[in-house]
Protein backbone atom coordinates (compact mmCIF):
# COMPACT_ATOMS: atom_id res chain seq x y z
CA UNK A 1 0.00 0.00 0.00
CA UNK A 2 1.60 3.23 -0.95
CA UNK A 3 1.13 4.97 2.84
CA UNK A 4 2.60 1.89 4.12
CA UNK A 5 6.40 3.08 3.07
CA UNK A 6 5.46 6.87 4.65
CA UNK A 7 4.32 5.10 8.24
CA UNK A 8 7.66 6.09 10.13
CA UNK A 9 10.15 8.77 8.15
CA UNK A 10 7.10 11.71 7.63
CA UNK A 11 6.36 13.08 11.18
CA UNK A 12 10.25 13.36 11.95
CA UNK A 13 9.68 17.17 9.98
CA UNK A 14 11.23 18.58 12.95
CA UNK A 15 14.77 17.94 11.72
CA UNK A 16 14.58 18.43 7.94
CA UNK A 17 17.57 20.49 7.54
CA UNK A 18 16.79 23.90 5.69
CA UNK A 19 18.72 25.04 2.51
CA UNK A 20 21.35 25.97 5.02
CA UNK A 21 22.69 22.40 6.05
CA UNK A 22 26.11 20.96 4.89
CA UNK A 23 26.00 18.03 2.51
CA UNK A 24 28.76 15.44 2.30
CA UNK A 25 30.66 17.24 -0.09
CA UNK A 26 29.49 21.21 -0.01
CA UNK A 27 31.19 23.15 -2.77
CA UNK A 28 28.28 25.41 -2.93
CA UNK A 29 30.10 28.82 -1.39
CA UNK A 30 31.16 29.83 -4.75
CA UNK A 31 27.65 30.66 -5.90
CA UNK A 32 27.16 33.22 -3.30
CA UNK A 33 30.12 34.89 -4.12
CA UNK A 34 28.74 39.36 -3.73
CA UNK A 35 28.97 40.68 -7.11
CA UNK A 36 29.49 44.09 -8.37
CA UNK A 37 26.35 45.94 -8.97
CA UNK A 38 25.30 48.97 -11.15
CA UNK A 39 27.60 50.92 -13.07
CA UNK A 40 29.46 52.89 -10.47
CA UNK A 41 30.75 49.03 -9.18
CA UNK A 42 31.00 47.60 -12.18
CA UNK A 43 33.42 50.55 -13.45
CA UNK A 44 35.17 51.11 -10.66
CA UNK A 45 36.13 47.38 -10.55
CA UNK A 46 37.07 47.25 -14.48
CA UNK A 47 38.79 50.38 -13.73
CA UNK A 48 41.39 48.49 -11.07
CA UNK A 49 41.80 45.37 -13.48
CA UNK A 50 43.03 48.43 -16.31
CA UNK A 51 45.69 49.77 -13.50
CA UNK A 52 46.40 45.89 -12.47
CA UNK A 53 47.49 44.77 -15.99
CA UNK A 54 49.08 47.97 -16.92
CA UNK A 55 51.03 48.52 -13.64
CA UNK A 56 52.09 44.74 -14.55
CA UNK A 57 53.35 46.11 -17.90
CA UNK A 58 55.08 48.63 -16.44
CA UNK A 59 56.94 46.53 -13.77
CA UNK A 60 57.73 43.95 -16.79
CA UNK A 61 59.56 46.83 -18.96
CA UNK A 62 60.95 48.48 -15.79
CA UNK A 63 62.94 45.57 -15.05
CA UNK A 64 63.80 44.40 -18.27
CA UNK A 65 61.98 41.30 -17.68
CA UNK A 66 62.51 39.26 -20.93
CA UNK A 67 59.97 37.43 -22.85
CA UNK A 68 60.51 33.83 -22.07
CA UNK A 69 60.26 34.64 -18.94
CA UNK A 70 57.56 36.52 -17.93
CA UNK A 71 55.28 37.93 -21.16
CA UNK A 72 54.09 41.69 -21.11
CA UNK A 73 50.22 41.78 -21.05
CA UNK A 74 50.18 44.24 -24.34
CA UNK A 75 52.16 41.29 -26.04
CA UNK A 76 49.74 38.56 -25.34
CA UNK A 77 47.04 40.61 -26.32
CA UNK A 78 48.45 41.28 -29.82
CA UNK A 79 48.70 37.49 -30.06
CA UNK A 80 45.38 37.27 -29.40
CA UNK A 81 44.22 39.72 -32.01
CA UNK A 82 46.27 38.39 -34.72
CA UNK A 83 46.99 34.85 -34.04
CA UNK A 84 43.29 33.85 -33.02
CA UNK A 85 42.48 32.20 -35.87
CA UNK A 86 45.36 30.31 -36.86
CA UNK A 87 46.63 29.57 -33.58
CA UNK A 88 43.83 29.51 -30.94
CA UNK A 89 40.62 28.79 -33.07
CA UNK A 90 40.94 25.26 -33.61
CA UNK A 91 42.29 24.02 -30.72
CA UNK A 92 39.54 26.15 -28.53
CA UNK A 93 37.10 24.02 -30.67
CA UNK A 94 38.50 20.99 -29.65
CA UNK A 95 38.25 21.61 -25.72
CA UNK A 96 34.71 22.89 -25.95
CA UNK A 97 33.88 19.86 -28.16
CA UNK A 98 34.91 17.09 -25.72
CA UNK A 99 34.18 19.81 -22.62
CA UNK A 100 30.35 19.70 -23.49
CA UNK A 101 30.50 16.39 -24.63
CA UNK A 102 31.74 14.92 -21.22
CA UNK A 103 29.68 17.53 -19.50
CA UNK A 104 26.25 16.72 -21.07
CA UNK A 105 27.14 12.54 -20.27
CA UNK A 106 28.09 12.98 -17.38
CA UNK A 107 25.40 15.07 -15.82
CA UNK A 108 22.81 12.77 -17.43
CA UNK A 109 23.77 9.89 -15.72
CA UNK A 110 24.49 12.12 -12.66
CA UNK A 111 20.89 13.38 -12.29
CA UNK A 112 20.03 10.03 -13.30
CA UNK A 113 21.71 8.05 -10.55
CA UNK A 114 20.57 11.57 -7.85
CA UNK A 115 16.61 10.31 -9.10
CA UNK A 116 17.33 7.00 -8.17
CA UNK A 117 18.82 7.73 -4.72
CA UNK A 118 15.91 10.20 -3.85
CA UNK A 119 12.99 7.55 -5.18
CA UNK A 120 14.78 4.27 -3.59
CA UNK A 121 16.73 5.44 -0.60
CA UNK A 122 18.23 2.30 0.33
CA UNK A 123 20.24 2.62 -2.50
CA UNK A 124 22.45 5.07 -1.95
CA UNK A 125 24.71 3.35 0.93
CA UNK A 126 26.06 1.43 -1.87
CA UNK A 127 26.20 4.31 -4.31
CA UNK A 128 28.00 6.87 -2.26
CA UNK A 129 30.87 4.93 -1.75
CA UNK A 130 32.06 4.86 -5.81
CA UNK A 131 30.74 8.54 -5.75
CA UNK A 132 33.11 9.96 -2.76
CA UNK A 133 36.43 8.27 -4.69
CA UNK A 134 35.20 9.44 -7.75
CA UNK A 135 35.08 12.67 -6.60
CA UNK A 136 38.23 12.95 -4.44
CA UNK A 137 40.03 11.41 -6.98
CA UNK A 138 41.63 14.06 -9.78
CA UNK A 139 40.30 12.42 -12.65
CA UNK A 140 43.31 13.53 -15.04
CA UNK A 141 45.17 10.88 -13.29
CA UNK A 142 43.08 7.93 -15.19
CA UNK A 143 43.86 9.88 -18.81
CA UNK A 144 47.20 7.30 -19.09
CA UNK A 145 45.24 4.60 -18.20
CA UNK A 146 42.46 5.24 -20.15
CA UNK A 147 44.89 6.34 -23.35
CA UNK A 148 46.01 2.52 -23.95
CA UNK A 149 42.53 1.64 -23.81
CA UNK A 150 40.73 4.17 -26.36
CA UNK A 151 43.55 5.18 -28.39
CA UNK A 152 44.31 9.05 -28.43
CA UNK A 153 40.72 10.47 -29.95
CA UNK A 154 38.39 12.08 -28.11
CA UNK A 155 37.06 9.10 -25.93
CA UNK A 156 39.45 8.98 -23.39
CA UNK A 157 39.39 12.58 -22.23
CA UNK A 158 35.21 12.44 -22.64
CA UNK A 159 35.48 9.92 -20.60
CA UNK A 160 37.51 11.64 -17.66
CA UNK A 161 35.25 14.76 -17.90
CA UNK A 162 32.06 12.96 -17.36
CA UNK A 163 33.88 11.04 -14.22
CA UNK A 164 34.54 14.49 -13.26
CA UNK A 165 31.53 16.61 -13.95
CA UNK A 166 28.81 13.44 -13.30
CA UNK A 167 29.23 12.69 -9.41
CA UNK A 168 29.23 16.62 -8.48
CA UNK A 169 26.38 16.89 -10.41
CA UNK A 170 24.98 14.02 -8.75
CA UNK A 171 26.17 14.90 -4.97
CA UNK A 172 24.49 18.44 -5.33
CA UNK A 173 21.32 17.36 -6.94
CA UNK A 174 20.72 14.63 -4.76
CA UNK A 175 21.07 16.59 -1.40
CA UNK A 176 18.99 19.32 -3.06
CA UNK A 177 16.46 16.21 -3.22
CA UNK A 178 17.09 15.30 0.58
CA UNK A 179 16.73 17.91 1.90
CA UNK A 180 13.34 18.83 0.13
CA UNK A 181 11.00 19.83 3.11
CA UNK A 182 9.12 16.83 4.63
CA UNK A 183 6.43 18.59 5.01
CA UNK A 184 5.88 19.73 1.56
CA UNK A 185 5.91 16.01 0.56
CA UNK A 186 3.14 15.19 3.21
CA UNK A 187 1.30 18.23 1.67
CA UNK A 188 1.88 16.76 -1.79
CA UNK A 189 0.62 13.65 -0.54
CA UNK A 190 -2.34 15.09 0.99
CA UNK A 191 -3.96 16.27 -2.17
CA UNK A 192 -3.03 13.05 -3.77
CA UNK A 193 0.25 13.49 -5.77
CA UNK A 194 1.78 10.62 -7.60
CA UNK A 195 5.59 10.07 -6.86
CA UNK A 196 5.74 11.63 -10.21
CA UNK A 197 3.77 14.81 -9.41
CA UNK A 198 5.79 14.49 -6.02
CA UNK A 199 8.88 15.18 -8.03
CA UNK A 200 8.07 17.54 -10.85
CA UNK A 201 5.96 19.67 -8.53
CA UNK A 202 7.84 19.56 -5.36
CA UNK A 203 10.90 18.12 -5.12
CA UNK A 204 12.77 19.08 -8.60
CA UNK A 205 12.01 22.88 -8.29
CA UNK A 206 12.96 22.37 -4.31
CA UNK A 207 16.46 21.07 -5.78
CA UNK A 208 16.90 23.31 -8.51
CA UNK A 209 19.43 25.74 -6.60
CA UNK A 210 21.67 22.72 -5.39
CA UNK A 211 21.06 21.06 -9.22
CA UNK A 212 22.35 24.50 -10.64
CA UNK A 213 25.44 24.56 -8.39
CA UNK A 214 26.07 21.17 -8.78
CA UNK A 215 26.43 21.64 -12.32
CA UNK A 216 28.37 25.19 -12.07
CA UNK A 217 30.82 23.08 -9.94
CA UNK A 218 30.78 19.93 -12.02
CA UNK A 219 31.77 21.81 -15.24
CA UNK A 220 34.36 23.45 -13.38
CA UNK A 221 35.75 20.24 -12.72
CA UNK A 222 34.98 19.37 -16.33
CA UNK A 223 37.09 22.18 -17.31
CA UNK A 224 40.40 21.47 -15.15
CA UNK A 225 40.15 17.52 -16.32
CA UNK A 226 39.22 18.53 -19.88
CA UNK A 227 43.01 20.91 -20.16
CA UNK A 228 44.39 18.18 -18.04
CA UNK A 229 44.09 15.61 -19.64
CA UNK A 230 45.18 17.77 -23.01
CA UNK A 231 48.24 18.45 -20.97
CA UNK A 232 49.04 14.52 -20.91
CA UNK A 233 48.67 13.59 -24.19
CA UNK A 234 46.73 13.42 -26.88
CA UNK A 235 48.24 16.05 -29.18
CA UNK A 236 44.73 18.18 -28.93
CA UNK A 237 42.94 21.06 -27.68
CA UNK A 238 44.06 23.92 -25.41
CA UNK A 239 46.15 22.04 -22.83
CA UNK A 240 48.28 20.82 -25.65
CA UNK A 241 49.07 24.23 -26.78
CA UNK A 242 50.10 25.08 -23.31
CA UNK A 243 52.78 22.22 -23.48
CA UNK A 244 53.47 22.93 -27.30
CA UNK A 245 53.90 26.75 -26.66
CA UNK A 246 56.08 26.47 -22.88
CA UNK A 247 58.18 23.86 -24.63
CA UNK A 248 58.93 26.30 -27.39
CA UNK A 249 59.82 29.11 -24.99
CA UNK A 250 56.27 30.74 -26.81
CA UNK A 251 55.24 32.89 -23.64
CA UNK A 252 53.00 35.34 -25.25
CA UNK A 253 51.30 32.59 -27.09
CA UNK A 254 51.35 30.47 -23.51
CA UNK A 255 49.73 33.43 -22.21
CA UNK A 256 47.22 34.15 -24.80
CA UNK A 257 46.03 30.55 -24.00
CA UNK A 258 45.73 30.57 -20.75
CA UNK A 259 43.59 33.46 -20.83
CA UNK A 260 41.27 31.83 -23.56
CA UNK A 261 41.34 28.87 -20.49
CA UNK A 262 40.68 31.61 -18.01
CA UNK A 263 37.86 32.96 -19.96
CA UNK A 264 36.19 29.47 -20.66
CA UNK A 265 36.04 28.91 -16.80
CA UNK A 266 34.42 32.53 -16.14
CA UNK A 267 32.03 31.52 -18.78
CA UNK A 268 31.26 28.80 -16.85
CA UNK A 269 30.97 30.50 -13.91
CA UNK A 270 28.98 33.48 -15.25
CA UNK A 271 26.62 31.34 -16.88
CA UNK A 272 25.14 29.49 -14.17
CA UNK A 273 25.44 32.15 -11.74
CA UNK A 274 22.65 33.67 -14.74
CA UNK A 275 20.90 30.73 -14.38
CA UNK A 276 20.70 30.72 -10.75
CA UNK A 277 19.18 33.88 -10.76
CA UNK A 278 16.44 33.19 -13.24
CA UNK A 279 15.19 30.23 -12.41
CA UNK A 280 16.28 29.74 -8.40
CA UNK A 281 15.74 33.38 -7.25
CA UNK A 282 13.76 32.40 -4.35
CA UNK A 283 16.23 30.85 -2.50
CA UNK A 284 18.15 33.25 -0.74
CA UNK B 1 -29.42 16.67 18.46
CA UNK B 2 -29.33 14.68 15.93
CA UNK B 3 -25.72 14.93 14.02
CA UNK B 4 -23.74 12.54 11.97
CA UNK B 5 -20.61 11.61 13.03
CA UNK B 6 -17.58 12.82 10.65
CA UNK B 7 -14.59 10.94 12.35
CA UNK B 8 -14.79 8.60 14.19
CA UNK B 9 -11.56 7.45 16.27
CA UNK B 10 -11.84 3.99 17.54
CA UNK B 11 -8.74 2.34 20.01
CA UNK B 12 -6.38 4.34 18.13
CA UNK B 13 -2.76 3.56 19.57
CA UNK B 14 0.84 4.36 18.05
CA UNK B 15 3.93 3.66 18.23
CA UNK B 16 7.53 4.58 16.75
CA UNK B 17 9.97 2.09 16.97
CA UNK B 18 13.61 2.84 16.53
CA UNK B 19 16.94 0.72 17.00
CA UNK B 20 17.46 2.25 20.40
CA UNK B 21 13.59 3.06 21.70
CA UNK B 22 9.96 2.43 21.58
CA UNK B 23 7.55 5.37 21.81
CA UNK B 24 3.71 5.06 22.66
CA UNK B 25 2.89 8.22 20.70
CA UNK B 26 -1.11 7.98 21.15
CA UNK B 27 -2.57 4.90 22.78
CA UNK B 28 -5.52 3.87 23.04
CA UNK B 29 -7.65 6.88 21.66
CA UNK B 30 -11.40 7.07 21.05
CA UNK B 31 -13.74 9.33 20.45
CA UNK B 32 -15.70 11.18 17.60
CA UNK B 33 -16.64 14.04 16.07
CA UNK B 34 -19.44 15.31 15.16
CA UNK B 35 -20.29 17.13 11.53
CA UNK B 36 -19.71 20.71 11.46
CA UNK B 37 -17.84 20.60 14.93
CA UNK B 38 -15.03 22.32 15.81
CA UNK B 39 -12.82 20.43 18.29
CA UNK B 40 -9.37 21.30 19.61
CA UNK B 41 -6.53 19.48 21.02
CA UNK B 42 -4.47 20.66 23.19
CA UNK B 43 -1.14 19.40 25.78
CA UNK B 44 2.32 19.54 26.61
CA UNK B 45 4.89 19.46 24.18
CA UNK B 46 5.42 15.69 22.90
CA UNK B 47 1.76 14.41 24.16
CA UNK B 48 1.04 13.65 20.60
CA UNK B 49 -1.04 15.75 19.31
CA UNK B 50 0.53 15.79 15.79
CA UNK B 51 0.85 12.00 15.73
CA UNK B 52 -2.84 11.69 16.30
CA UNK B 53 -3.38 14.06 13.33
CA UNK B 54 -1.30 12.48 11.16
CA UNK B 55 -3.86 9.04 11.65
CA UNK B 56 -6.57 11.19 11.07
CA UNK B 57 -5.60 12.42 7.90
CA UNK B 58 -4.71 9.09 6.64
CA UNK B 59 -0.55 10.17 5.91
CA UNK B 60 0.10 7.82 8.64
CA UNK B 61 -1.36 4.41 9.68
CA UNK B 62 -2.19 3.95 13.22
CA UNK B 63 -0.06 0.94 14.54
CA UNK B 64 -3.48 -0.25 15.67
CA UNK B 65 -6.79 0.87 15.89
CA UNK B 66 -9.17 2.51 13.48
CA UNK B 67 -10.29 6.09 11.92
CA UNK B 68 -14.01 6.25 10.11
CA UNK B 69 -14.81 9.18 8.23
CA UNK B 70 -18.25 9.40 7.06
CA UNK B 71 -18.36 5.76 8.27
CA UNK B 72 -15.90 4.24 5.95
CA UNK B 73 -12.67 2.93 7.16
CA UNK B 74 -9.40 5.46 6.59
CA UNK B 75 -6.36 3.91 4.57
CA UNK B 76 -4.93 6.65 2.91
CA UNK B 77 -5.01 10.08 2.24
CA UNK B 78 -8.59 11.47 1.10
CA UNK B 79 -7.57 14.93 -1.17
CA UNK B 80 -11.09 15.48 -1.61
CA UNK B 81 -12.84 15.05 1.59
CA UNK B 82 -9.76 15.87 4.14
CA UNK B 83 -7.56 19.08 4.05
CA UNK B 84 -4.25 19.75 6.03
CA UNK B 85 -2.66 22.61 7.25
CA UNK B 86 0.40 22.88 8.37
CA UNK B 87 2.31 24.90 11.10
CA UNK B 88 4.34 26.09 9.03
CA UNK B 89 2.49 27.70 5.78
CA UNK B 90 4.02 25.86 3.44
CA UNK B 91 3.77 28.01 0.78
CA UNK B 92 6.32 26.95 -2.29
CA UNK B 93 8.10 30.03 -2.41
CA UNK B 94 8.72 29.24 -6.40
CA UNK B 95 5.01 29.81 -6.78
CA UNK B 96 3.11 32.97 -6.74
CA UNK B 97 -0.07 33.35 -3.80
CA UNK B 98 -2.39 31.97 -6.81
CA UNK B 99 -0.11 28.93 -8.30
CA UNK B 100 0.29 28.03 -5.03
CA UNK B 101 -3.42 28.15 -4.36
CA UNK B 102 -3.92 26.30 -7.73
CA UNK B 103 -1.66 23.78 -6.79
CA UNK B 104 -3.99 21.03 -5.51
CA UNK B 105 -5.95 21.41 -8.27
CA UNK B 106 -3.33 20.81 -10.82
CA UNK B 107 -2.32 17.78 -8.66
CA UNK B 108 -6.00 16.87 -8.84
CA UNK B 109 -5.92 17.90 -12.88
CA UNK B 110 -9.27 19.83 -11.89
CA UNK B 111 -9.98 23.32 -13.02
CA UNK B 112 -9.55 25.75 -10.80
CA UNK B 113 -12.54 26.37 -9.08
CA UNK B 114 -12.43 30.49 -9.53
CA UNK B 115 -15.25 31.54 -7.89
CA UNK B 116 -14.65 30.25 -4.53
CA UNK B 117 -10.94 31.18 -4.45
CA UNK B 118 -11.94 34.74 -5.32
CA UNK B 119 -14.41 34.12 -2.35
CA UNK B 120 -11.99 33.11 0.17
CA UNK B 121 -9.47 35.15 -1.14
CA UNK B 122 -11.80 38.14 -0.14
CA UNK B 123 -12.68 36.70 3.61
CA UNK B 124 -8.70 36.32 3.50
CA UNK B 125 -8.40 39.97 2.92
CA UNK B 126 -5.66 38.52 0.51
CA UNK B 127 -7.04 40.20 -2.77
CA UNK B 128 -4.70 41.87 -4.74
CA UNK B 129 -2.03 39.54 -3.60
CA UNK B 130 -2.56 36.86 -5.73
CA UNK B 131 0.44 37.82 -7.87
CA UNK B 132 2.52 38.03 -4.96
CA UNK B 133 5.54 35.24 -3.87
CA UNK B 134 5.18 33.93 -0.39
CA UNK B 135 8.67 36.05 0.64
CA UNK B 136 6.49 38.79 -0.11
CA UNK B 137 4.13 38.36 2.57
CA UNK B 138 3.76 38.12 5.97
CA UNK B 139 3.57 35.53 8.75
CA UNK B 140 0.05 35.93 9.04
CA UNK B 141 -0.95 37.02 5.22
CA UNK B 142 1.17 33.27 4.88
CA UNK B 143 -0.78 31.49 6.82
CA UNK B 144 -4.40 32.62 5.57
CA UNK B 145 -2.87 31.67 2.29
CA UNK B 146 -2.21 28.21 3.42
CA UNK B 147 -5.73 28.07 4.91
CA UNK B 148 -7.14 29.47 1.50
CA UNK B 149 -5.44 26.45 -0.55
CA UNK B 150 -6.72 23.72 1.69
CA UNK B 151 -10.18 25.64 1.32
CA UNK B 152 -10.09 25.92 -2.05
CA UNK B 153 -10.73 21.94 -2.37
CA UNK B 154 -14.20 22.38 -0.02
CA UNK B 155 -12.74 19.56 2.41
CA UNK B 156 -15.54 18.52 4.50
CA UNK B 157 -13.03 17.98 6.90
CA UNK B 158 -10.24 20.20 8.24
CA UNK B 159 -7.12 18.91 10.11
CA UNK B 160 -5.13 21.86 10.96
CA UNK B 161 -1.49 21.34 13.22
CA UNK B 162 -0.42 24.74 15.08
CA UNK B 163 -1.22 26.67 12.12
CA UNK B 164 -1.19 29.97 13.79
CA UNK B 165 2.04 28.55 16.32
CA UNK B 166 4.70 31.14 14.99
CA UNK B 167 2.73 34.19 14.86
CA UNK B 168 2.51 37.17 17.80
CA UNK B 169 -0.39 37.32 20.09
CA UNK B 170 -1.79 40.14 18.20
CA UNK B 171 -1.77 38.36 14.81
CA UNK B 172 -2.81 35.22 16.49
CA UNK B 173 -6.07 36.92 17.47
CA UNK B 174 -6.87 38.16 14.15
CA UNK B 175 -6.33 34.59 12.52
CA UNK B 176 -8.45 33.23 15.14
CA UNK B 177 -11.55 35.53 14.35
CA UNK B 178 -10.41 35.46 10.73
CA UNK B 179 -10.93 30.38 11.11
CA UNK B 180 -14.24 31.89 13.31
CA UNK B 181 -15.78 33.85 10.42
CA UNK B 182 -14.83 30.95 7.60
CA UNK B 183 -16.01 28.81 9.88
CA UNK B 184 -19.21 29.97 10.42
CA UNK B 185 -19.80 30.78 6.83
CA UNK B 186 -18.61 27.08 5.93
CA UNK B 187 -19.58 24.92 8.65
CA UNK B 188 -16.42 22.46 8.05
CA UNK B 189 -15.85 20.21 10.53
CA UNK B 190 -12.22 20.87 12.02
CA UNK B 191 -9.69 19.41 14.15
CA UNK B 192 -7.12 22.39 15.41
CA UNK B 193 -4.43 21.49 17.72
CA UNK B 194 -2.51 23.67 19.37
CA UNK B 195 -0.07 24.50 22.40
CA UNK B 196 -2.07 27.53 23.73
CA UNK B 197 -5.44 26.79 26.11
CA UNK B 198 -6.51 30.15 25.82
CA UNK B 199 -6.73 29.87 21.80
CA UNK B 200 -8.46 26.23 22.05
CA UNK B 201 -11.08 27.35 24.23
CA UNK B 202 -11.27 30.93 22.34
CA UNK B 203 -12.24 28.53 18.98
CA UNK B 204 -13.72 25.58 20.04
CA UNK B 205 -16.99 23.96 20.76
CA UNK B 206 -14.99 20.65 22.68
CA UNK B 207 -11.53 20.16 24.01
CA UNK B 208 -9.85 17.39 23.86
CA UNK B 209 -7.31 17.38 26.46
CA UNK B 210 -3.76 14.61 25.94
CA UNK B 211 -1.94 13.61 28.26
CA UNK B 212 1.67 12.41 27.23
CA UNK B 213 4.08 9.23 27.41
CA UNK B 214 1.99 7.27 26.48
CA UNK B 215 -0.14 10.08 24.55
CA UNK B 216 -3.85 9.65 25.88
CA UNK B 217 -6.99 11.61 26.21
CA UNK B 218 -7.13 12.31 29.39
CA UNK B 219 -10.24 14.55 29.58
CA UNK B 220 -12.76 16.52 27.15
CA UNK B 221 -14.02 19.96 28.46
CA UNK B 222 -17.58 21.37 26.31
CA UNK B 223 -17.10 25.05 25.58
CA UNK B 224 -20.65 26.71 25.26
CA UNK B 225 -19.93 30.26 24.77
CA UNK B 226 -22.30 31.65 22.14
CA UNK B 227 -21.51 32.32 18.94
CA UNK B 228 -20.28 34.36 17.13
CA UNK B 229 -17.16 34.99 19.79
CA UNK B 230 -15.59 38.31 20.74
CA UNK B 231 -11.92 38.71 21.08
CA UNK B 232 -13.21 40.10 24.83
CA UNK B 233 -14.32 36.63 25.90
CA UNK B 234 -11.23 35.49 26.97
CA UNK B 235 -11.15 38.09 30.26
CA UNK B 236 -14.98 36.67 31.06
CA UNK B 237 -14.63 34.46 34.37
CA UNK B 238 -16.03 31.67 33.53
CA UNK B 239 -13.51 31.43 30.73
CA UNK B 240 -10.39 32.17 33.04
CA UNK B 241 -12.11 29.40 34.83
CA UNK B 242 -12.09 26.56 32.46
CA UNK B 243 -8.54 27.82 31.35
CA UNK B 244 -7.05 27.03 34.86
CA UNK B 245 -8.48 23.55 34.84
CA UNK B 246 -7.46 22.58 31.59
CA UNK B 247 -3.80 24.22 32.52
CA UNK B 248 -3.95 22.33 36.10
CA UNK B 249 -4.89 19.21 34.40
CA UNK B 250 -1.84 19.99 31.07
CA UNK B 251 0.53 20.64 34.37
CA UNK B 252 -0.19 17.86 36.24
CA UNK B 253 -0.08 15.17 33.88
CA UNK B 254 3.41 16.78 32.95
CA UNK B 255 4.75 16.59 36.47
CA UNK B 256 3.00 13.51 37.43
CA UNK B 257 4.87 11.45 35.03
CA UNK B 258 8.02 12.41 36.50
CA UNK B 259 9.36 13.35 32.73
N1 LIG C 1 9.11 9.87 13.61
C1 LIG C 1 9.17 9.64 14.91
N2 LIG C 1 9.97 8.65 15.39
C2 LIG C 1 10.06 8.40 16.70
N3 LIG C 1 9.40 9.07 17.63
C3 LIG C 1 8.59 10.07 17.25
C4 LIG C 1 8.44 10.41 15.87
N4 LIG C 1 7.58 11.45 15.78
C5 LIG C 1 7.22 11.73 17.04
N5 LIG C 1 7.81 10.91 17.93
C6 LIG C 1 7.64 10.90 19.38
O1 LIG C 1 6.27 10.75 19.65
C7 LIG C 1 5.88 11.58 20.71
C8 LIG C 1 4.73 12.47 20.25
O2 LIG C 1 5.19 13.34 19.23
P1 LIG C 1 4.23 14.41 18.56
O3 LIG C 1 5.02 15.11 17.52
O4 LIG C 1 2.98 13.75 18.13
O5 LIG C 1 3.95 15.38 19.79
P2 LIG C 1 3.17 16.77 19.82
O6 LIG C 1 2.16 16.66 20.87
O7 LIG C 1 2.71 17.14 18.46
O8 LIG C 1 4.32 17.74 20.30
P3 LIG C 1 4.48 19.30 19.98
O9 LIG C 1 3.41 19.98 20.76
O10 LIG C 1 5.83 19.62 20.51
O11 LIG C 1 4.34 19.47 18.51
C9 LIG C 1 7.11 12.34 21.14
O12 LIG C 1 7.62 11.74 22.30
C10 LIG C 1 8.06 12.20 20.00
O13 LIG C 1 9.35 12.13 20.48
MG1 LIG D 1 3.22 18.74 17.11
Amino acid sequence: MATDNLADKIPDFNSSAGPQGGGPVDVTAIASIRRAKGLKEILSVLALAVVVVTLLEFILIWSHTEAYVFPKPTSIIRSLFTDFPTLYLKPLRQTVQTFFLGLIIGSTVGLSLAVLVTLKPGLDIFISPYIIILVTTPMVALIPFLMLKFGFGMTPRVIAISLATGPMVMINSATGFRRTNAELIALGKSYGATEFQLFRKIRFPFALPMIIVGFMVGSIFGLLTAVGAEMVGGGMGLGNRLIYFSSLVQMSQFGAVLVIVATFGVGIYSFFTFVNRKWASWDV
Amino acid sequence: MTQATRIKITDVSKIYQSDTKTVEAVKNFSESVQDGEFVCVVGASGCGKTTLLWCLSGLHPATSGTVHIDGELLTKPLPDRIGMVFQDSNLLPWRTLMENIELPFQIKKKPVNRELVDELLEVAGLKGFENSYPGELSGGMKQRGSIVRALAQDPEVLLMDEPFGALDAFTREEMNLFLLKVWERTKKTIVFVTHSISEAIFLADRVWVMSPRPGRLSRIVDVDFPRPRHIDLQFEPKFIEILKSIREDVEGSKSGKGN
